[in-house]
C-alpha cells in the first residue's frame, strides 16, 4: 500500500512552513561544509547550496523509512504522524544518516568552493541563512507555501546585500533563477551555476588524460536551464574523456528521483532503466545532481561507480598539465 | 458512459496556475517517450479537464503525482504544450480542492 499522498505532501508542506525546509536540518548539519574554508559572511556574490547536498543523506534515510512503512499497517497512521509532526520534527527523527554518508555529500560544496577560489572568483556564503529553495514543494504544487518561502529567501538576500548567487545543484539553480522571478516583486539577483562560472572563467591548460567516464545529464540542468555544454567543457579541460550514453544532453533520461517522496518503487524502476543505458558505456558515471547520484547508485547496486562532477574536477587539479 | 461536457473544471484549473493544455492535439508522442511509461498523462488527463470530467481526473491522482516533471515529453511535443507546468498546476488544483492543503 503506497503512503497516503495527502499526508506525505502535508508533512513536507508543514515542514517548509514551520521549519524552512521540507526535511529540516540542524544548523550544524547544514553548515558543516564551511568548516575551515573561512568564507566571508554575505557580500555581493555568494555560493548558495540550498542545502541540497547536505539534505540528501537525510532524504535517503526518510525514503528507507517510507519504504518500510509503506508496506505495513503503519501506513494508515500517517495522518496521525502529520499531526505529531507539527509539534515535533518527526521526519528528522526517522532519517539519521551515518557520518560517512554526510561527509561524502558535504565534500561537494566544499570542493566547489575550492574550485571557484582556484579560478579567481571572489565570494562569500550565508552559513545558517543558506536556506532550502523549496524545490520539492514547488514540484508537488504547494504554490502558496513556496511563494511565502521565496519571500523569506529574498529577504535574506537583501539583508546580506547579495546581488549574485552561485549555485551548485540543478534544483536550487532552477528555483532561484527561473521560478523565484515569477513569484517575487523586485527580485533582481543574478543566478548562475558553478558549472557556468567555471566554464566561463576559462583556462586553456588541459590536465593530463585520466580515463573515460559516462556522463549522466540532469533533466533540470539540461531541459529547464539549458546547461549541457558546460559539464562537457569542464571535463574535457580536466583531461577526462566523456562518453555519451543513449539519451544524453537535452534528451537525457530521468533518474526517477522526483517520484521518490511519494512512490519510491516507481523511482527505483526508472533508475534501473537508466542504469541499463549507463552500464555498457563506462564503469564510472559522473552526475551533477545529488538526487540523480543517490537514486542511480541505489539502482546500480555496486555495478557502476557514481561520482559527482566536482570531485572529478578537483582530482584533475592535482595532476600535471598535459605537455604542449 | 455519458457525461455533460462543461468548461467549468478547465476554468478552475486555469485559475490555479499556468495551463495551456488546450493546445494538445492528442498525438501521443508524450506517452511514447515517458520514462515512467505513463499512458494516461498528459494527453488523456488534459482531455478530461477540457471536457469537465472531474471524477475521471480525481480517479487519477496517483498518475498525476507520479509524473517526474522531467520534461522529456515537453521536449518532443509538436504543439509546444508546457506539459510539466500543466501537471504541476493540476497538482496545485488537487491540493486545494481534494486535499484541502
Amino acid at each position: 500500500m503506497p503512503l497516503p499522498t495527502k499526508d506525505v505532501i502535508g508533512i513536507l508542506g508543514d515542514n517548509l512552513r514551520l521549519r524552512g525546509s521540507v526535511l529540516p536540518l540542524s544548523k550544524r548539519d547544514a553548515t558543516r561544509w564551511t568548516k575551515g574554508l573561512d568564507l566571508p559572511r554575505g557580500g555581493e556574490t555568494v555560493l548558495y547550496t540550498g542545502q541540497m547536498f547536505q539534505l540528501v543523506p537525510s532524504v535517503e534515510g526518510l525514503v528507507k523509512a517510507e519504504e518500510r512503512i509503506g508496506g505495513s499497517p503503519l501506513a494508515r497512521l500517517t495522518g496521525l504522524g502529520r499531526r505529531i509532526n507539527r509539534l515535533v520534527n518527526v521526519s528528522a527523527l526517522m532519517a539519521r544518516p551515518s557520518a560517512q554518508e554526510r561527509e561524502e555529500f558535504d565534500r561537494v560544496p566544499r570542493t566547489v568552493a575550492q574550485l571557484l577560489r582556484d579560478a579567481g572568483v571572489e565570494f562569500g556564503c550565508l552559513y545558517e541563512d543558506d536556506l532550502y529553495s523549496g524545490a520539492l514543494a514547488h514540484d508537488l504544487g504547494l504554490d502558496e507555501l513556496v511563494a511565502e518561502h521565496a519571500r523569506r529567501v529574498h529577504e535574506i538576500f537583501r539583508k546580506h546585500d547579495v546581488r549574485r548567487v552561485i549555485t551548485i545543484d540543478p534544483h536550487t539553480t532552477n528555483m532561484l533563477r527561473t521560478v523565484y522571478p515569477t513569484l517575487l516583486q523586485g527580485y533582481d539577483v543574478e543566478v548562475r551555476s558553478y558549472l557556468e562560472v567555471l566554464a566561463e572563467a576559462g583556462g586553456t591548460a588541459v590536465a593530463a588524460p585520466d580515463g573515460e567516464v559516462v556522463l549522466h545529464d540532469s533533466c533540470v540542468f539540461a531541459r529547464y536551464e539549458g546547461i549541457v555544454d558546460e559539464p562537457r567543457t569542464l571535463l574535457a579541460r580536466a583531461g577526462v574523456t566523456v562518453l555519451e550514453p543513449a539519451d544524453a544532453g537535452r534528451l537525457t533520461w530521468c533518474c526517477g528521483g522526483p517520484a521518490e517522496s511519494l512512490y519510491p518503487e516507481k523511482a527505483l524502476a526508472t533508475a534501473r532503466r537508466r542504469v541499463e543505458q549507463l552500464r555498457p558505456v563506462s564503469h564510472t558515471c559522473v552526475t551533477m545532481c545529488p538526487i540523480c547520484l543517490v537514486n542511480l547508485r541505489k539502482a546500480a547496486d555496486g555495478t557502476i561507480e557514481f561520482r559527482d562532477l566536482s570531485q572529478v574536477l578537483a582530482e584533475a587539479r592535482n595532476r600535471e598539465p598535459a605537455p604542449g | 458512459m455519458s457525461a455533460v461536457v462543461g468548461p467549468e473544471l478547465a476554468e478552475r484549473v486555469r485559475a490555479a496556475g499556468a495551463y495551456d493544455a488546450e493546445a494538445c492535439m492528442n498525438c501521443g508522442v508524450c506517452t511514447a517517450v515517458c520514462p515512467l511509461g505513463i499512458d494516461l498523462l498528459p494527453r488523456r488527463v488534459f482531455r478530461y479537464v477540457e471536457l469537465g470530467l472531474e471524477d475521471r481526473v480525481l480517479a487519477e491522482t496517483e498518475t498525476i503525482y507520479s509524473c517526474l516533471l522531467c520534461r522529456l515529453c515537453q521536449e518532443s511535443c509538436p504543439a509546444g504544450v508546457h506539459i510539466a507546468e500543466n501537471v504541476r498546476t493540476l497538482r496545485h488544483h488537487l491540493n486545494r480542492t481534494l486535499y484541502g492543503l
